[in-house]
């Protein structure tokens, strides 16, 4: 018997010697260890083993089929790993093979811009309202202490399609019909689109801009550089920081005109900011006293801010666009670089 | 604004550089959009006089010794045919820059640095230049217009730097000047502002004239048109000789860009530079009657200006007359009839106030502008009108060109504004709108600086406002004043300590709208922005009739151009252009949308506020078709929770087989289809364009909120059905007979549609997947049941068979 045993054993690593593949390993182990297999019949022939000798027969023989079955699985495993690497190099892939993405679309610049101030205002506090873009000379300039024959009014060359109805040259219109519906605390962020007879290289006939605007009391000119301190940070950095210097606009007294520091360059001096180290941005002022008076707010009681921005020109200093009419053309050439 | 250092120095003692004022004056307020350094382009020149000087024969050129003081002695080539031993002219010397100039000697054609060379063999240490070489012209220097060497005087010292002697050392501020401060539309109000902020006093100019009683005829004004001329003032000059300015008046005005005429009407420039109050000089013998009057001009009445322009007035325009006729349009030009000829002899100056808005509309009107309707428009003080005259009267006699009477018309009306405004303004109130403190006493000098007149009385300021401060209004004025000297780096940023707790974001409307974008975004559609203007051409493009609703827009009454005239009344036309844009620059295909408004009038011309309402544009092009724009369009229904339905429609614009009205719960809402394949020729497009508009604002009258519809733990069924109907049948129609034929369908989706030679002609046939959602019950025993249903419904109500 043990001669049997031994000779099933050179058999089978004869046998394993040179398999290559875990199918032609799984037919030889069948040879050997399935129903009609080599050890398979020793184990049947126990029959005729006498039976005193039985159990010694039984260990050697179990003993074999284990050393048997551990052969057969290490080789296996073996065989098997050989065979996954070969299959996970044949299945590389070229992962630089362009996507297959489904087509995805984007915001114009000016919507994504919108949406980042709304969202920096509105945890601020700020309603969202839109006026309307077709406004009287009531709105658009006498309530905002425009009069008729106030210079300001060549500021900023208007559309007219009536002799009293125009195309809004300023959100600010915005501003006194919230304040004639709304008493104290306002505040109230206005976009929008708003039209001035104006086209070159850096005018546009039609634009877009968003108002801020804070009625409440004890307001300060400290609270509006405040709010634009946090503004700038959100919108082009941690470290920028804003300038006011004295401007002129009807409807707010003191007016300013707001500079950040340039974002570009530090404040050192680049192209962006004409080596001035600054970037105007935005308007703005302490509402003047005529304005809430008109709109039945008392002004020795309430005072408030506003402050107006173009949205084109945040969203040109933003993504560092050259020419606004790109803004306006609908290339998708250009849009598809704004996928925010 | 243009203000030159050189001016402003005659009225301050202005002690920091040219890049210092600048840095003050942005602090203050006052921006320097330019500072132009008139010698920027000359340098290394210096005074250098000729001791000796031999033709170079064959030539005409001048070989010169030239001694240039401590700098050397230079040999130099001279083609100038004014070169002569002992002249003293400006030396270029080697590495010196000037400007090079074209053949006519004039034309300066860039800036060229002067090299060691040879002329005709013979060697050269540099050049002598003439006037337009460095830049000068005859009213800057006299003598600068020559076409040969400009001359310098003799008592110059050899070897000096030229620029200070002809005045190149010298800046010009342009300065931009807020709205709000027309007083500084001069160099006298720049000067004030520049002395505050030096902490300086101003030197005023001298106003001060002797008159001769004289023996006279009576010189009559009078002004009819007092609302639009609340002041008037006229003073008669006579004796007058007309000539030539001297230098330093020629100067001043050349420095600002005005060309020098003659000694009376530099005066009125001068002036009007200086102290920003336009002139007018009359030449009184062309004044019929010797007479003045200020009216509203007469329909159809006419007057030729001083350029020759004729116009013909109306009774909106102000006119300067004498006893018959207009011999001036007033604040904005003389009148030709009027002007100062070489022979004028008595003068009638003019210094007055014209409202700004008459001013405005008379030059808008007749399309007239001058420096003088400038100033008027942003308004003059008439502290300044008043100034004016005498300071005319002064240089009259400065100039030494004509007597002083003392004839001095002074018209006030009841609209003059003659006195001092008084004011008082509380200290806590200005520093609460500051949010700092600043000291009662700090705010005392920094307003008495400004010429405020100014009595501290505990927190009480009793203020006597300058009289050419007319923007002064109320106590957060004094506050800007105030700020504006004491710094706004003192402005420390708050976070509204005192304001109210307020809850922010959007309206519900608001988000809606944005989550139609969102999803449109989603789906793989850009998003655009045009213009809310265009052309009646535009409609045109897209075939719209005569009679056609989108006609009827609104027109801007003074468009930019005709291309942008009137507000759309809808999108499809700026939607095709982009797409025509597009595919013009190579963009083959692509998918884009806008939002945005149409504007729709009751009635034109338009009297009241017309309807704008927000409308939503899809445009796709290239290999996607009409189903795919659906597809788009049915996702927009999706995010608003409602169901679009869809018939065959015909718009002007769109192809007639392949258009679509979409109704929501039976209103319509707008239209998708294929571009008209007519438009597309013309418009020489090669790729296929689809166009949709929805009407957003009537469209999300319909949406609907989101609820849980309870899911079944029973199996759905579905079923497939292959039916053959008549060509004509819609797919609509038949889906909408399955569902109202059982309740438990909930979903029928369209496979396949067959039309050929498998079927009857005229026939088609359509193969459905119908969806059966069980309730409580589970359904699979009941669906035979209920297909027996759907077939016999649709073969009894559409001639519908099973295929």
């Amino acid at each position: 018997m043990q001669d049997k045993i031994n000779e099933i054993e050179q058999q089978i690593d004869l046998a394993v010697q040179d398999v290559q593949s875990s199918r032609t390993l799984q037919e030889i182990k069948m040879k050997f260890l399935g129903k009609t297999g080599k050890i398979s019949e020793l184990m049947k022939n126990m029959r005729d083993v006498p039976a005193e000798q039985r159990p010694s027969m039984g260990k050697l023989l179990n003993a074999l089929r284990q050393w048997t079955e551990e052969k057969f699985n290490a080789l296996e495993k073996r065989l098997k790993d050989i065979e996954l690497k070969k299959k996970y190099a044949d299945e590389k892939i070229d992962v630089t093979l362009p996507a297959r993405a489904p087509a995805d679309g984007a915001y114009h610049p000016n919507t994504l811009v919108v949406e980042e101030l709304i969202s920096i205002f509105s945890g601020m506090g700020f309603e969202v309202f839109e006026g309307p873009e077709i406004e009287n000379d009531y709105y658009n300039f006498t309530a905002l202490n425009t009069p008729a024959d106030h210079p300001a009014r060549d500021m900023q060359d208007t559309f007219y399609l009536a002799p009293d109805l125009l195309l809004r040259t300023q959100t600010s219109a915005g501003q006194i019909r919230v304040m004639e519906n709304k008493k104290p605390p306002i505040k109230i962020l206005s976009p929008g689109k708003v039209y001035r007879s104006d086209d070159d290289a850096t005018h546009s006939p039609m634009f877009s801009q968003m108002e801020g605007l804070v009625v409440d009391k004890g307001i300060t000119l400290c609270d509006l550089k405040g709010m634009l301190d946090e503004f700038a940070k959100k919108i082009f950095g941690e470290d920028v920081k804003t300038r006011l210097r004295p401007s002129y606009f009807p409807f707010t007294e003191p007016s300013v005109e707001v500079d950040v520091s340039c974002f570009e360059c530090g404040g050192k001096g680049c192209r962006l900011c004409k080596g001035t180290g600054w970037i105007e941005v935005l308007g703005a002022g302490m509402v003047n006293r005529r304005v809430l008076e008109g709109c039945g707010i008392d002004p020795d009681i309430y005072t408030g801010f506003a402050f107006g921005m173009g949205v084109e020109r945040i969203a040109m200093l933003k993504y560092g666009i050259n020419n606004m009419k790109l803004l306006f053309e609908g290339d998708t050439k250009f849009l598809k670089q704004f996928k925010g | 604004m243009k203000a030159p250092l050189s001016w402003l120095k005659d009225y301050v003692d202005i002690d920091v550089s040219a890049e210092e004022l600048q840095a003050k004056l942005f602090s203050c307020g006052f921006e320097v959009e330019e500072l132009i350094d008139l010698g920027k382009d000359i340098s290394g020149v210096a005074v250098g006089e000729v001791i000796e000087c031999e033709p170079i024969e064959g030539t005409h050129l001048s070989k010169c010794k030239v001694d240039c003081g401590e700098k050397g002695t230079f040999q130099i080539c001279c083609g100038a045919d004014n070169v002569k031993k002992g002249i003293k002219a400006p030396c270029a010397l080697v590495g010196a820059t000037v400007y090079a100039t074209a053949k006519d000697h004039v034309t300066i054609e860039g800036v060229m640095t002067i090299k060691k060379g040879k002329l005709r063999g013979i060697e050269s240490e540099g050049m002598l230049c003439s006037g337009a070489e460095l830049g000068v012209n005859g009213d800057m220097y006299d003598g600068a217009d020559y076409c040969g060497l400009l001359l310098l005087p003799e008592d110059c010292k050899n070897g000096a730097d030229v620029k200070p002697i002809l005045g190149l050392d010298d800046y010009i501020f342009d300065i931009g000047v807020t709205a709000n401060r027309p007083d500084c539309q001069s160099i006298l109000g720049i000067a004030r502002e520049v002395a505050a902020v030096l902490g300086k006093t101003v030197k005023e100019p001298d106003y001060s004239y002797k008159a001769v009683a004289g023996i006279y005829e009576k010189i009559k004004i009078s002004d009819l048109a007092p609302d639009i001329c609340p002041r008037y003032i006229g003073h008669y000059v006579k004796d007058v000789k007309i000539s030539t300015s001297p230098l330093w008046l020629r100067k001043r005005l050349a420095l600002c860009g005005l060309r020098s005429i003659s000694n009376i009407v530099d005066i009125t420039n001068f002036i009007l530079l200086e102290l920003g109050q336009p002139m007018h000089a009359f030449d009184l013998r062309t004044l019929e009657g010797r007479e003045v009057v200020i009216r509203r001009a007469e329909n159809g009445e006419k007057i030729t200006t001083l350029d020759g322009n004729e116009f013909e007035l109306n009774s909106e325009n102000l006119v300067i007359c004498d006893s018959k006729k207009p011999c001036a349009l007033a604040g904005i030009m003389g009148g030709l009839n009027s002007e100062i000829k070489d022979d004028t002899a008595e003068v009638l100056f003019e210094s007055a106030k014209f409202a700004r808005d008459s001013v405005r509309k008379t030059a808008r009107a007749l399309g007239q502008h001058s420096d003088s309707s400038a100033l008027f428009e942003k308004g003059v003080n008439e502290y300044t009108t008043e100034h004016a005259i005498e300071r005319a009267l002064n240089l009259i006699q400065t100039l030494n060109c004509g007597t002083v009477t003392d004839v001095h018309i002074d018209i006030t009306t009841k609209n003059s504004h003659l006195k001092e405004k008084k004011m008082t303004a509380s200290i806590s109130k200005i520093n609460a709108l500051l949010g700092i403190e600043v000291p009662a006493e700090k705010m005392s000098r920094i307003l008495k600086s400004l010429n405020f007149g100014v009595t501290l009385k505990g927190d009480e300021m009793k203020l006597t406002v300058p009289r050419y401060r007319e923007d002064i209004d109320g106590y957060p004025d004094i506050a800007e004043e105030v700020i504006r000297f004491y710094g706004y780096d003192n402005i420390k940023g708050t976070f509204l300590p005192s304001a109210s707790i307020t809850n922010g974001g959007y309206s519900d409307g608001q988000k809606m709208q944005k989550r139609v974008k969102n999803r449109l975004v989603a789906k793989g559609l850009y998003e655009i922005s045009t213009y809310s203007f265009y052309s009646q051409k535009d409609l045109d493009m897209l075939h719209f009739p005569a009679d056609a609703h989108e006609r009827n827009a609104i027109r801007i009454l003074n468009p930019i151009s005709e291309d942008l005239s009137i507000m759309r009344t809808t999108l499809a036309p700026s939607m095709v252009n982009v797409i025509v844009r597009n595919l013009r620059r190579g963009n083959m295909e692509g998918k884009l949308f806008e939002q945005a408004k149409i504007y729709i009038a009751d009635e034109l011309p338009i009297k009241k506020f017309p309807e704008e309402k927000a409308v939503i544009a899809l445009g796709i092009w290239g290999k996607q078709d009409f189903f795919d724009l659906k597809g788009y369009i049915e996702s927009i229904a999706d995010t608003l929770n409602v169901k679009f339905e869809y018939l065959s429609a015909e718009k002007p614009y769109l192809h007639p087989g392949i258009t679509a009205k979409i109704l929501c719960d039976g209103a319509e809402i707008g239209y998708a289809g294929m571009l008209s394949p007519e438009i597309a020729e013309e418009l020489a497009l090669d790729r296929m364009v689809h166009i949709a508009e929805i009407d957003y604002d009537e469209l999300k009258k319909h949406a609907k909120p989101f609820k849980y519809v309870p899911i079944s733990k029973h199996a759905e069924v579905t079923r497939d059905l292959a039916l053959t109907c008549d060509k004509a049948i819609t797919c609509a129609e038949v889906e909408k007979e399955i569902y109202s034929a059982c309740k438990y369908v909930t979903d029928v989706k369209l496979f396949d549609v067959y039309i050929g030679e498998q079927i009857e002609n005229g026939k088609k046939s359509m193969a459905f997947t119908i969806t059966f959602t069980p309730k409580d019950e589970p359904i699979e025993d009941k669906v035979d049941g209920f297909v027996k249903k759907i077939l016999n419904n649709l073969k009894f109500k559409l001639n519908i068979v099973l295929r």
